[in-house]
């Protein structure tokens, strides 16, 4: 893939960029020394390239071990990549050591802060489910300053007391000291937490809180950290109210500025994407720069540059990704997982490298013990108690199990690490212990609660339901269910009915998008033809990829196959569902289908009684493997996921395609039937004798409509579903732009893609364009009706949206041509 | 709040339809909201063009019937209380409510949960789910790739694996038998896509998902 092979090498390009100075030094004291006699042919330049050949490598080599591991599914599935990561980092720690007998790697607080996070934090904004992240974005601001608050004050308040009680021998600090160390341990880490919840699956809700809250409150932790910094460096004796208060107030100030800056730049990208059209190829490069720059913006200005990068990400996002070519926002989607994921790496075998260096350990059993406890216990504390809090207020409360795992998830990881490092030893007498402890509570949080972790949620989960999908009713009760679920959801409305939100999305509609959307994107930020326009890019894709393997596109201009996508990938399985359908749904219209289809069907044995058991035990495999690949899955499962280590791609959408067009095709047909009095059987039946690939066709979509049609004539009004399922969903803005049709003879009013039947007769090829429009829900079907009922030219939908053809939908082969010689010609 | 009391008095019997319900007078403003979004033209009824409305209904392949499910028989509107009841069906299972055998069974337990999932396998109402009726949801639920056949042979398989007094059709009784009884649960998911106090929440779940 070009796309992360580039971002390999700007990535490498900036580890590059790292060591520029040490390099330039390098450069010119070796420079000196040198006196040339005669022309060297080779010369080894170790000394010169030697920093960042070393960085390079060390990249390799990090990445490299995640290679390995990754290979052994079982090792990852017990234990989190986090902590093995960190083991690898012991390892490699070792070895170093043992070459060097000093510890020459290690993590610098600048680096770490400048270099690594940066692009972790960008993803993880860029990544961010928005709606969730904005529905539950008081939660995770109670949970991220409140509780990191919270963690940091009981934390140095209970070591404070245990050191005034003695119970940790003779240290060298103080109240605000302990505080300070309160602070910067407080964080839960978001890289840590992610790595661990994303392999764990809990539910959307938990895992934005968790998600939400652990990237936010680092942001809080350098806020805080850097107040008790400067209390520090003021001494105890000055501090009185006006400075504590002044400490509030710049907690306040840091933090929300910092927030404004993230927006200011998104609002920078979000412009800049609108006109970088003609510059295609760094487009993407745009986003990381810009964003790269709020942060660096945020720290110039000392605000809090992790929160600044974060709403950097979150705001931009919807707006570039409508913006920019679908290229550059893939690019840029893979880059920054590239990025971020590596990086990631890094720091993880950074923390275990770090350990293996005698000089910084100092140990003081009851310090670490009692921290490590203290920052259990009171994580579990601040959660329970701000979530009972949070439950008088929430209309869905947070259970116990929620809660349990929100307390255990409090993972502490690479920025508290990078905190402590950056601790000035003047200053801080017991940096070093410090420093060991952080580690110990690294170690002790990713590779402990890490590990179990996972058997935690699976047990909790599993006292509330076992689950085994062991039959095939099972199953597809199961499915059933799904479905209904999101249906019932769908139904009594989960999205938007809220004042604020409709608020917003008033303004944003009015003003945002005129603002930082392109007109074309504006166009196309309408939610459905956004799945739609995926939709049809994806059917270019498989048209092409269809073409391929038979070796030529000309496929796609035969009338019998330019249809929709499974239309021509059943082209094959048509044959053999014939004559089932046909004698199931054509009652006294059905046509003998050909001997031919007939011999080709195998005939099986349904009597399953009479098979022997190994038989059936096969077929029931088969059986189930069948209802696993292909049964429709409910929408909205693991949806809203952020993952750093997967690209997002959302499966769902051929199904989502294929139900589309099943429903739309069924409520047309019904409405066709019940308003014009064309009875689909009749038509088919005058069909089927002209054109094998249309009967077909013509089949299916009897078949698609079931019980729609032809069942309501059949039962009357005793079944209501089917009652009013005859009658048709039918959308009001039909009937309108129909009685203005009425003149015309009826055949000519069936809308041109459902008219395959017609094509013949109208010496068209519905164009493939016209075939792909179908998924269009019926309020959208009414901005169209007026042009594509109008069945005078089969093209009208090129008519109805020209603009979004241009843009979106510039992949499609060209709309094939009509084909009165030619395609009949091929065809027949 | 005052909103929340405004709008609970524009609605008729609200007690008795909280009571009956068990939804909070914060659900029932909730729904109340909703309904009237979908009731376009202000009728005080919804009719199945409206929820046909919904356009994300459109890509679930059970859509049409679980909108039928909202209309009792030879009914061609609903109104706000049997819309209000037929969500009810989805409300968690009250693990507190005491077990009192001469209170009506609730609207949202277990059984009832099934019930609901019954009849939209069961389109003609003869309390059996024929093979005809569990190939048509069959057909609606999966994709395209499978053939008639396939689909024949499944429905086979699962009749013949539920059904117990070998009648060739799945009776409720053997419906509710079909999963273990501790898999099939519809349960609360605890909040997916609560907002904050503000949001209508009843996604409920089959926990159903895990390998």
């Amino acid at each position: 893939m070009p796309a992360l092979l580039r971002s390999t090498f700007v990535l490498v390009m900036v580890l590059l960029a790292i060591s520029r100075p040490s390099l330039a030094s390098e450069a010119t004291g070796n420079g000196t020394e040198n006196t040339i006699t005669t022309l060297p042919i080779v010369i080894w330049k170790w000394e010169e390239i030697h920093f960042p050949y070393l960085v390079a490598l060390w990249v390799l080599v990090s990445w490299l071990c995640k290679l390995v591991f990754q290979l052994n599914p079982c090792l990852t599935r017990v234990i989190p990549e986090s902590g093995l990561l960190i083991c690898i980092g012991w390892v490699l720690g070792g070895i170093i050591y043992g070459a060097d007998k000093v510890q020459t790697f290690r993590l610098q607080p600048f680096t770490f802060f400048f270099y690594l996070l940066p692009q972790i934090v960008l993803d993880a904004g860029y990544s961010m489910p928005n709606k969730l992240f904005f529905g539950n974005l008081g939660a995770i601001l109670v949970y991220a300053v409140i509780g990191t608050c919270w963690n940091a004050a009981t934390l140095g308040l209970a070591l404070w007391g245990c050191w005034l009680g003695g119970a940790m021998g003779n240290i060298d600090t103080g109240l605000l000291q302990l505080l300070l160390f309160g602070s910067l341990i407080a964080a839960v880490d978001p890289v840590a937490v992610i790595a661990v919840f994303e392999e764990v699956h809990v539910n959307e809700v938990l895992y934005i809180l968790v998600f939400g809250e652990s990237l936010l409150n680092d942001g809080v932790t350098v806020v805080l950290f850097n107040v008790f910094d400067a209390f520090v460096s003021l001494g105890g004796a000055q501090i009185d109210a006006v400075e504590i208060i002044k400490g509030i107030i710049s907690f306040f100030v840091v933090a929300v500025g910092g927030s404004l800056v993230g927006v200011v730049f998104a609002l920078l990208i979000s412009l800049l994407t609108r006109c970088t059209k003609n510059i295609q190829i760094i487009e993407p490069g745009f986003i990381f720069v810009l964003g790269y720059l709020s942060y660096l913006t945020a720290e110039m200005l000392s605000l809090s540059a992790i929160l600044s990068c974060t709403f950097c990400g979150v705001c931009c996002q919807k707006y570039i990704n409508a913006n920019m070519d679908e290229r550059s926002v893939s690019t840029v989607r893979s880059t920054m997982k590239v990025f971020a994921n590596g990086s990631e790496t890094i720091i993880f075998v950074f923390l275990g490298i770090s350990a293996i260096d005698p000089s910084i350990w100092v140990w003081n059993t009851a310090f670490i013990l009692l921290t490590l406890l203290f920052i259990f216990v009171f994580r579990f504390i601040g959660v329970f108690l701000l979530t009972w809090i949070l439950n008088q207020y929430r209309l869905v409360p947070l259970d116990f199990i929620d809660q349990l795992v929100m307390g255990y998830g409090g993972l502490r990881g690479a920025v508290a690490y990078g905190l402590v490092l950056l601790l000035d030893e003047n200053k801080y007498k017991e940096k070093k212990l410090m420093i060991s402890t952080t580690l110990i509570v690294v170690y002790f949080t990713v590779m402990l609660q890490g590990i179990t972790m996972k058997p935690l949620v699976t047990w909790l989960k599993v006292k509330r339901a076992a689950v085994s999908e062991r039959t095939l009713a099972e199953k597809i009760q199961n499915r059933t269910f799904d479905h209904m679920l999101v249906a019932i959801e769908d139904i009594s409305g989960q999205i938007g009915d809220n004042y604020m939100r409709d608020k917003w999305n008033n303004f944003e509609e009015k003003w945002l998008y005129w603002l930082l959307m392109t007109p074309i994107a504006r166009k196309s930020c309408d939610p459905i033809f956004n799945i739609f326009h995926k939709l049809n890019i994806k059917d270019a894709t498989s048209y092409v990829k269809e073409g391929e393997r038979r070796g030529s596109l000309a496929f796609v201009r035969n009338e019998s196959k330019a249809d929709v996508d499974f239309n021509k990938k059943f082209g094959a399985d048509f044959s053999e569902m014939m004559p089932y359908i046909m004698t199931e749904n054509m009652g006294p219209d059905h046509v003998p289908v050909s001997s031919i289809l007939r011999d080709s069907v195998p005939s099986v044995c349904l009597d399953m009684h009479e098979q022997d058991l190994k038989m059936r035990e096969s077929e029931d495999f088969d059986a189930h493997h069948l209802l696993q690949q292909h049964l429709y899955k409910g929408r909205k499962q693991h949806r809203h996921r952020y993952s750093r280590k997967h690209l997002e791609v959302n499966k769902d959408e051929h199904e989502v395609q294929e139900i589309f067009q099943r429903t739309m095709r069924s409520r047309l047909e019904s409405f066709k039937s019940a308003k014009m009095g064309v009875a689909p059987p009749k038509k088919i039946s005058k069909h089927l004798k002209k054109d094998q690939p249309q009967k077909v066709r013509e089949a299916y979509l009897e078949f698609s409509e079931g019980d729609s049609a032809s069942g309501c004539e059949a039962a009357g009004g005793s079944f209501p579903m089917r009652a009013y399922r005859g009658a048709g969903i039918v959308n009001p803005a039909f009937m309108a732009e129909m009685d203005t049709m009425d003149p015309m003879p009826p055949m000519q009013q069936i809308p041109s893609w459902l008219a395959e039947a017609e094509v013949d007769s109208s010496n068209m090829v519905p164009s493939q364009r016209a075939q792909l429009r179908l998924p269009w829900t019926p309020s959208n079907l009414r901005r169209l009706a007026p042009l594509c009922l109008s069945t005078h030219s089969n093209d009208s939908f090129l008519l109805a949206d020209s603009p979004a053809t241009q843009e979106g939908i510039s992949e499609l082969p060209p709309p094939p041509p009509p084909q009165d010689g030619q395609g009949q010609g091929t065809h027949k | 709040m005052g909103s929340t009391n405004s709008t609970l008095s524009k609605i008729p019997n609200v007690e008795e339809l909280m009571q009956e319900t068990g939804f909070t007078p914060a659900h029932i403003v909730r729904l109340y909201d909703r309904f009237e979004a979908l009731d376009k033209e202000k009728t005080g009824h919804l009719r199945p063009q409206d929820f046909g409305a919904i356009n994300r209904l459109a890509m679930n392949p059970i859509g049409d019937r679980i909108i039928g499910a909202f209309f009792s028989p030879g009914q061609e509107t609903v109104d706000f209380h049997s819309f209000v009841r037929t969500l009810a069906h989805f409300r968690p299972v009250d693990k507190k409510r005491p077990k009192d055998p001469s209170m009506p069974e609730p609207v949202n337990s277990r059984t009832s949960k099934l019930k609901f999932a019954f009849q939209l396998y069961d389109q003609d109402k003869d309390g059996k789910i024929s093979r005809a009726e569990l190939l048509q949801v069959l057909r609606s639920m999966l994709e395209m790739q499978v053939t008639e056949e396939q689909l024949e042979s499944i429905a086979d398989r699962t009749i013949q694996e539920a059904d117990l007094d070998k009648d060739d059709a799945i009776s409720f009784e053997e419906f509710r038998k079909v999963p273990p009884a501790r898999a099939l649960r519809l349960t609360y998911q605890h909040g997916a896509f609560a907002a904050q106090g503000t949001q209508n929440t009843k996604t409920c779940k089959v926990h159903a998902h895990r390998k």
